[in-house]
């Protein structure tokens, strides 16, 4: 029990990291199409989340989660706080077992329903949703019906959040503040599914790292995501 | 009686509009809230739920999600009322965190808490009759 309540500490303090490390990356993503803030937001609010979580006594995976929930409401600010933080705080309680892929299962399906109902997004709506739905579902899949071993249905969850970035380049934004550049929005990366997809890949990483195996590979061929370049930082608008 | 809690990204405005519904609101509870918490612009599902709480007539307490002592507080529920984005999004949190029977109406902020307020004073009002009327203000022409 305790040892996977480590194991999320673990993975919080990795996503807190890897938010940090692409905060600029985000920024830029976001400052294309909304108000230029998720990578500090999101960057801050993970730092605190990860602050919280090291200071819990011997915790089970529901409290951490629970509390990392909590951290990331009140510090992230905007619609991702009650988005990534809210969700959390409500897909906590399907962890009162333990880690098993039973509940981790359940904890992926509730946190994609209270992200939908709460952002009332879609897939297609270029947000988050469009990452965490094939993430999701893709997961549940691989467990359920194909019984995969957990790193191996998480790994293919990786690699199906991965395209759904992509996909939301190509499209209009119906959802948020990029929702008010109407035709605009489309060619932009959106920066909620983005750090949807740092996090799952982060989670991937620790769930690896404390098996003691290399990363699985994916038969499906990733697509490339345009990397624009950070330094552009407050440049030119992509025409 | 129905409580009342008015939600704006500014302390302020929440505050100011909750001094105008007061002027209409006898002895209805409207409870401000808003502003991130640090003296800025923004919304937390935390003081949010703190605001349903004492609208509710309960105590402010930090409830969690698990629930914990339940605590409903001595009034018939609660209508809040929200500006934009994710304050909609962090009173909808709030919402569901809260033991107290609570509801968000789709209304603009200041017109939707005035006639909220209105509404509570009715001795027979419930949280869909107040939240009813405050959603009638969706439909004030002002010319």
């Amino acid at each position: 029990m305790s040892d996977d309540g480590a194991a999320v500490v673990a993975a919080v303090e990795a996503v807190a990291e890897r938010i940090e490390a692409e905060r600029d990356h985000l920024t830029q993503l976001d400052s294309a199409i909304g108000d230029a803030d998720h990578g500090g937001n999101m960057a801050r609010g993970w730092a605190e989340a990860a602050d919280a979580a090291r200071d819990l006594d011997d915790p089970d995976p529901e409290t951490v989660a629970k509390t990392v929930g909590k951290t990331l409401m009140s510090e992230v600010g905007g619609a991702s706080g009650p988005l990534f933080g809210g969700s959390l705080v409500f897909a906590a309680g399907e962890l009162d077992g333990g880690i098993t892929p039973e509940t981790a299962v359940a904890f992926a399906e509730t946190y994609l329903e209270k992200v939908e109902d709460r952002g009332d997004a879609r897939v297609g709506d270029q947000t988050m949703v469009d990452a965490l739905t094939p993430a999701v579902h893709t997961f549940k899949k691989s467990i359920e019906v194909d019984n995969l071993p957990p790193i191996e249905a998480l790994a293919k969850a990786v690699d199906a959040a991965e395209r759904g970035v992509a996909f939301t380049v190509p499209i209009r934004a119906r959802k948020g503040r990029a929702s008010y550049l109407g035709w605009r929005s489309v060619g932009h990366q959106d920066p909620g599914a983005t750090s949807t997809l740092f996090i799952l890949e982060e989670l991937l990483a620790v769930a690896a790292e404390r098996l003691g195996v290399d990363v699985p590979e994916t038969d499906a061929a990733s697509p490339t995501i345009p990397d624009e370049d950070p330094d552009d930082a407050g440049g030119s608008e992509d025409d | 009686m129905v409580g009342i809690v008015v939600v704006s990204h500014s302390e302020r405005a929440a505050e100011g509009i909750a001094e105008i519904a007061a002027e209409m609101a006898g002895d209805t509870r409207i409870e401000p809230v808003g502003g991130d918490g640090k003296g800025g612009i923004g919304t937390v599902p935390d003081a949010i739920e703190a605001a349903i709480d004492a609208a509710a007539g309960g105590e402010e307490e930090e409830s969690d999600a698990d629930g914990g002592e339940e605590d409903e507080g001595d009034a018939d529920g609660v209508v809040v009322l929200v500006d934009l984005g994710s304050a909609v999004m962090n009173a909808d949190v709030a919402v569901e965190l809260s033991d107290a029977e609570a509801v968000i109406a789709d209304a603009p902020v200041l017109e939707g808490a005035v006639n909220a307020a209105v509404a509570a004073t009715d001795p027979s009002a419930t949280v869909e009759s107040v939240r009813e009327q405050a959603e009638a203000a969706r439909d004030i022409e002002k010319l």
